[in-house]
């Protein structure tokens, strides 16, 4: 939905507070400062340099996972990690989602024959958006966020449109 | 004396009975005297493993007394995920693969440490071309490297600006090893017994262009940060590591070269084209963070004139060596250092004749200089144990392997 939307020709437009909401979450981002591993020079930092910009997507990090609506778990997860890794996730108020990056978060990557290595993040917490690549490119970060942007908007939807059904 | 500044406990405490000065209850390190003995209990910090300046998933337990560190304690682990042991049931031509994601900041050098490691056992001879190829690779990863610790050094001192100037000269570094090597981090390029691909005439010109504006943008970088007031207040005589310390916890590269030791693998053990390149060896005097810094950016303007040197000195020639599709090295050992970004990265190789080695040992420099923190982080404020972090520059993939 964009604000023009909103608004219309009269400036005034009555939406359900959580419309309003959902619009803005998913134009502000903000994932959690956390990098584990080789991903996080990609995924955090060239992708928030000046090539990449990932402020214009409204998306931005926060040192404290209680600011923070995104958990980018960029990199290998080992069983020490995985205890800290569940933990940052707790901390993260809803509504939060979490973008496992690369191929060591998603599947345990090239490590994962290795006993210390969780296969895939999403054995510890749930996963949103997966982004495959060893490193993904800051490019593949961008992509994965549009479509977590997308997720968010059907997941609105659905919502309003159950609501509805329900009123009806 | 007022009453209002007499900070004495008061004699009846004491006499009552309610604690004995002799016996310490828990948690209290000293009994208050007066003005002079005043003491705070101490304060026992976790630092991390998420924390945004401790460059990865680095754990520190600091104890506090106030705002100074009385004593540091790191915990390492957290990304532990057994690159030795992959390596021992991998073929010698993927170790670099792995190489590539220890020190993942600078994975040429790793790889080239490894292909090193191979070609002694192997005994093979590479091509001068190569040769000539893996020094020009190494020196334009070494500034891309340095660039990212220039950046997050920056931001851990506060400083936020440059960190931008310093990713934007990265990525023009990245672009070139991008059209070389295929990719942006996890190169693989070189192999046991030369590289992967050679320089096209696009790529040369890439990389002269880029040759073009380097040293304006690195005296822009020490101006911008270097030049600061407040950076250079807050970096020197801070975090000093003097000649023996340095030497006795075996650190190498430019923390050591900051100590005032001027060892370099590429000039004291020398390899690759080394040998036919001109260069300097910056170092330092008094082994403080300052002195880390400048090391770092000499180190930077040497890689350019290395640049200059290879770009127009590479021979022709073949770039590979004719080696097996499956190498099998004769039962042996060797051992190959390069002079990584962040100092002596040297792989250790044991063969029994099979394809795969028996033993393989990673000796990650990081390691030893993460070993030197606990030496200067106590006695320092707690503000500069986030700076210190920056200045000895550790990549934690190659710490815990």
């Amino acid at each position: 939905m964009a604000l023009d939307r909103i608004t219309g020709e009269h400036s005034v437009a009555f939406v359900r507070s959580e419309q309003l909401f959902d619009w803005a979450r998913r134009n502000s981002l903000w994932y959690l400062a956390f990098g584990i591993a080789c991903c996080a020079i990609e995924g955090l930092m060239s992708a928030s340099g000046p090539r990449f910009d990932f402020d214009r997507m409204g998306v931005f990090f926060r040192a404290s996972p209680r600011q923070a609506d995104v958990m980018i778990v960029a990199g290998t997860v080992n069983h020490k990690m995985a205890e800290t890794v569940l933990r940052l996730y707790e901390q993260m108020p809803e509504p939060k989602w979490v973008v496992a990056m690369g191929a060591c978060a998603s599947t345990g990557g090239p490590f994962r024959s290795y006993p210390n290595v969780v296969l895939g993040v999403d054995k510890i917490v749930p996963v949103d958006v997966y982004i495959p690549g060893c490193p993904p490119r800051p490019e593949s970060v961008q992509y994965g966020f549009i479509q977590l942007q997308e997720k968010i908007k059907r997941q609105a939807e659905e919502r309003n449109a159950a609501r509805r059904d329900r009123d009806r | 004396m007022s009453e209002l500044h007499d900070t004495s406990y008061e004699p009846g405490l004491l006499a009552e009975g309610t604690f004995d000065p002799g016996e310490r209850p828990a948690g209290i390190k000293r009994i208050p005297r007066g003005v002079e003995h005043l003491a705070t209990e101490h304060l026992v910090v976790n630092v991390g493993p998420q924390h945004p300046s401790t460059h990865g998933v680095l754990r520190l337990v600091l104890e506090l007394d106030g705002e100074t560190i009385v004593n540091a304690e790191i915990v390492i682990g957290y990304l532990h995920r057994g690159i030795e042991k992959l390596g021992e049931h991998r073929r010698y031509h993927q170790l670099g693969t792995l190489m590539d994601r220890g020190d993942y900041m600078s994975g040429i050098h790793g790889e080239l440490a490894a292909a090193m490691a191979v070609e002694q056992l192997m005994e093979t001879e590479v091509p001068a071309k190569a040769q000539w190829l893996r020094t020009l690779m190494s020196e334009i990863n070494r500034i891309a490297s340095h660039m990212v610790w220039f950046g997050t050094f920056g931001l851990d001192c506060g400083a936020m600006g440059q960190f931008l100037y310093a990713m934007r000269d990265r990525e023009a570094l990245i672009d070139v090893l991008e059209a070389v090597t295929g990719q942006r981090m996890m190169f693989n390029y070189v192999r046991p017994g030369g590289v992967l691909a050679d320089l096209t005439p696009e790529m040369e010109s890439a990389i002269r262009t880029f040759l073009r504006t380097i040293d304006g943008y690195l005296d822009e970088h020490d101006a911008l940060l270097g030049g600061n007031e407040i950076l250079q207040m807050r970096v020197k005589g801070i975090g000093t590591l003097d000649r023996e310390t340095a030497v006795a916890f075996g650190l190498t590269g430019a923390n050591l070269r900051g100590s005032g030791v001027g060892y370099d693998v590429r000039r004291d053990r020398p390899y690759a084209a080394y040998p036919e390149l001109e260069f300097d060896v910056p170092v330092g005097s008094t082994g403080d963070a300052w002195d880390r810094y400048t090391v770092r950016m000499g180190e930077m303007r040497q890689a350019v004139r290395m640049i200059r040197q290879c770009i127009d000195g590479i021979p022709e020639g073949d770039i590979m060596a004719k080696v097996p599709k499956v190498l099998r090295p004769p039962a042996g050992e060797s051992y190959a250092c390069v002079e990584s970004s962040r100092g002596e990265l040297g792989v250790h190789l044991v063969s029994d004749g099979s394809d795969m080695p028996y033993r393989f040992r990673y000796r990650p420099p990081s390691l030893y200089s993460l070993q030197a923190l606990e030496e200067i982080l106590p006695g320092r404020m707690f503000a500069d144990a986030i700076m210190l972090i920056g200045s000895i520059d550790i990549v934690l993939g190659e710490i815990d392997r």
